[in-house]
């Protein structure tokens, strides 16, 4: 029995250590938040599988086929090709640990449609269906939890891995949420399933703990990073001043229609606004998949009409999102959750009132490279260990975390499955990697560990400078938002760069804030954003150096996608004299890039 | 329109130290909620005498009402305060934490009770494993949308702090895990293992202990029918004790 350690529970972390207690292996699981509150809880629309339950010819090869074009052919295709054939059973699998999905009157698993396809290819759980595949998840790891396989550190914060003198990984450093202290645990491995970094942009869809910190640490460890600029700016969010929230791709495949008053400066009330004064730009321009063209379309869409034609509601870059032709049964059955959502924060039923909505922060399809390994026939030799494997040997990574499945964009509901897949995938690779015997990794490196922590902590508590850490974080965001988002601009870019430096020179002013030595969350805190600063830069020169246009990477500079040039990885590797980036080739054999059309 | 808004939140300033109140008058802005508020004095820490104090601590994640991580007593209900909107609370606004679990510091508790009363209830299908046996029972749409209603619960603790007979000194399990025992007994695989379930609600601390206040239904921010599970598994708990007296003889 090998030992291993999981670092988040969402979806990824969770199947993970399922997967491996199911093998008789023994996981220690750490979450910052309790397993049951992690971010997977906020996917709403759905889950894909070509299930082909509505008769319409789906089938894994067409969903390969929509994920690689969704993905603008900067995915990997073997990972994505064996995603796809393995869709259908994850959904029986979670159809049979009693996730509510909605039915049809028959009684089988019902799908809608999502963004990027023409079939139905999306099961549902109303509109809260990344929480009910997480309880499901969560249910049967605290199964495991009382036959004594898994055992959860709730409250604990991943900060680094141990690596020994030949750079393998070899165990994990955390810090407890209460008492503070911190801690290295051995492991034969340890795989981060630890999320998005949505909190680089501060004003997002991701939760509060999405801060990437210690991907970001792992990252200046050594592990290499791949396409860090390939940012998903969902087009549907509702504004917020903690957060923005999501309003689901789910309301366009139920038919929901995105317009804006054709008249500049038109400020009637929406329903007072005939049918032919509205301009449905979507329908318009593309008659083939209209309101579901893929996320990085909607959103430079919506941008285009919004700020360059001046056209969004109340002169901002916002348009409505109307779902009132809609009969409200319908909508209660299906997309009840995120109208919900709506009607709560924005205080209008949107059952009778088209929704203002915007373009947010939603998705980071870059993340720690990983790597796998094809057959001959395209599909993967799933007992390999280097499946899902970063760049540190004995270190893993799975879910938003790792860059390997969505490309240049992600399809609407291919999250959650890429999620479960590959926790499913990287339990047998890491009891691979665990049958090599090695010697006792050397207490010394452990300690050495927990000594550079201890240290780091005192010397962020002894800090007492003028700058307030959450106010760096703002102007973090603030920048990010203005100049790494939907069009991006060489000038602007390199400009972002050289403010992110001065930030990280202001980091080192920043006030402690918090005196307490329990539960001193505020020190936890100026650590993550120093390691957010880490990311904003590799995300921003990522972005500089693709003088190109692809998926979500836009520059109106470079409007075309190059694939002489630039259809390879960014790889950002962490030196002290800041990140280098090199290119690597991806293996785009078995689906032939063709230009992406949605007309 | 006002300029401030005035706020009270407990502070405790670790396990076992007493606590007390404090102050804070923030510069109003529109739309704001009890997190955003927070966020203002992790920026500005400074209270409403003018003195800088540490940032309030608090726990919270999705700040979109699915997590159940910042369940807080506002204004003496206890809700999640992400969708506690400023606008829509009488000043000055007090904020506690959940008073019914063990106050880690400000207004971060340890719920950890409730996710071991989870597993005392067996809250869970007992799948053979997660390898491909194909999809499960076919479940008609209206059952399947019930069932749905209880498979919202976020374990936030609203309905424990609400109910008179649930505290850290009584047995009596709570509303939350009663109505998961009944979700997983109404699912057609599920049902195979309701007996173990109907067991862990027998018995002192169990389904009996209900007051039947029907507190935590009005507090869920689910909506979530738990007064009838709780009645269900009244009924099936009684059904299963004549089951099991008749076992016995047999």
């Amino acid at each position: 029995m090998a030992k291993f350690i999981v670092v988040g529970g969402g979806l990824a972390g969770l199947m993970a250590s399922i997967k491996l207690a199911e093998a008789g292996q023994e996981v220690q699981l750490f979450s910052i938040v309790p397993v049951k509150r992690s971010h997977s809880v906020c996917a709403q629309g759905g889950i894909n599988a070509a299930v082909n339950i509505k008769g319409e010819n789906d089938s894994p090869d067409l969903h390969f086929h929509d994920t690689c074009k969704g993905g603008d052919f900067l995915g990997e295709q073997p990972p994505i090709k064996e995603m796809c054939y393995a869709a259908p059973s994850i959904i029986f699998m979670f159809d049979r640990m009693g996730v509510t999905f909605n039915r049809t009157p028959e009684g089988n698993l019902d799908f809608r449609r999502f963004g990027g396809t023409l079939v139905s290819r999306t099961a549902f759980a109303g509109a809260t269906t990344g929480q009910q595949l997480l309880y499901a998840l969560d249910e049967q790891v605290r199964r495991w939890e009382a036959e004594g396989k898994v055992t959860k550190f709730e409250g604990w914060e991943a900060l680094s891995v141990v690596k020994d003198d030949s750079g393998a990984c070899r165990g994990l450093c955390a810090v407890n949420l209460s008492s503070m202290e911190i801690k290295t645990f051995p492991a034969d491995a340890v795989i981060l399933a630890s999320g998005g970094p949505g909190q680089v942009y501060r004003q997002s869809t991701h939760s509060m703990v999405n801060t990437g910190s210690i991907v970001s640490e792992v990252y200046q460890q050594g592990a290499d990073y791949g396409n860090p600029e390939m940012i998903q700016i969902h087009p549907t969010a509702i504004p917020g001043i903690d957060k923005l929230r999501l309003m689901s791709e789910s309301a366009r495949g139920e038919g929901g229609r995105v317009w804006v008053p054709k008249k500049k400066g038109d400020n009637r009330d929406p329903k007072q606004i005939p049918e032919g004064e509205r301009w449905y730009f979507l329908e318009e321009k593309y008659p083939v998949f209209k309101n579901l063209v893929p996320r990085d379309v909607a959103s430079r869409e919506i941008h285009h009409v919004a700020v360059d034609m001046g056209l969004g509601v109340g002169g901002q870059l916002m348009v409505y999102l109307d779902l009132t032709h809609i009969d409200k049964a319908t909508l209660n059955r299906k997309l009840g959750g995120i109208l919900e959502i709506y009607e709560k924060f924005m205080g209008e039923d949107p059952r009778e009132v088209p929704m203002k909505i915007f373009p947010a922060m939603h998705y980071s399809m870059g993340g720690l490279w990983v790597d796998y390994e094809r057959k001959a026939d395209g599909f993967l030799d799933k007992q390999s260990p280097k499946n899902q494997s970063t760049s540190i040997p004995g270190l893993y990574a799975i879910g938003e975390c790792e860059y390997q499945y969505h490309g240049a964009n992600r399809l609407g509901a291919n999250s959650l499955l890429s999620c479960v897949f590959a926790g499913q995938l990287v339990a047998p690779a890491v009891q691979s990697y665990a049958k090599a015997k090695k010697e006792a990794a050397p207490a010394s490196a452990f300690q050495a560990e927990e000594k550079r922590w201890t240290e780091r902590f005192a010397k962020i508590q002894a800090m007492k400078g003028a700058e307030n850490p959450y106010a760096l974080h703002r102007e973090l965001g603030e920048l990010m938002v203005a100049n790494v988002s939907i069009v991006r601009d060489n000038a602007k870019l390199k400009e972002t760069l050289t403010k992110i430096d001065a930030l990280m020179e202001r980091w080192h002013h920043v006030h402690s804030v918090d005196d307490s030595r329990w539960a001193n969350h505020p020190m936890l805190f100026i650590n993550q954003l120093w390691n957010m600063l880490e990311l904003a830069k590799i995300i921003t020169l990522g972005a500089l150096n693709r003088d190109e246009s692809r998926g979500a990477h836009y520059k109106p500079a470079f409007p075309d996608r190059d694939d002489t040039k630039w259809m390879k990885s960014t790889i950002a590797s962490w030196t002290s004299a800041g990140p280098k980036l090199s290119y690597r080739d991806i293996d785009v054999s078995l689906d032939k890039p063709v230009a992406r059309h949605y007309d | 329109m006002p300029n401030t808004i005035e706020l009270k939140f407990w502070r405790q300033d670790a396990q076992d130290t007493p606590g007390y109140w404090e102050e804070f008058s923030l510069p109003y802005q529109p739309n704001m909620n009890v997190i955003s508020c927070l966020m203002e004095i992790q920026v500005k820490p400074v209270n409403k005498a003018g003195k800088t104090v540490n940032p309030v601590i608090w726990e919270s994640n999705c700040l979109e009402e699915v997590c159940g991580s910042c369940s807080m007593v506002i204004n003496g209900v206890p809700r999640q305060a992400c969708a506690a909107l400023v606008d829509k609370l009488e000043q000055p606004i007090t904020v506690k934490p959940l008073s019914k679990f063990r106050t880690v510091r400000d207004l971060i508790v340890d719920r950890t009770p409730m996710f071991q009363a989870l597993a005392k209830v067996k809250a869970w299908i007992p799948i053979d494993g997660t390898y491909d046996l194909g999809p499960g029972p076919k479940i008609p749409p209206q059952q399947a949308e019930r069932m749905y209603e209880f498979s919202k619960c976020m374990t936030c603790g609203c309905c424990m702090e609400a109910c008179p007979q649930y505290s850290q000194k009584s047995e009596f399990i709570g509303p939350a895990p009663i109505g998961q025992a009944y979700l997983f007994n109404q699912n057609p695989t599920g049902a195979m293992n309701k007996d173990e379930r109907n067991h862990a609600l027998m018995g002192v601390g169990g389904v009996a202990d209900c007051g039947k206040a029907q507190n935590c239904a009005k507090v869920c921010p689910k909506e979530i029918p738990l007064t009838d599970a709780i009645a269900e598994m009244g009924r099936e708990t009684t059904v299963q004790w004549f089951k099991d007296l008749f076992a016995k003889t047999k």
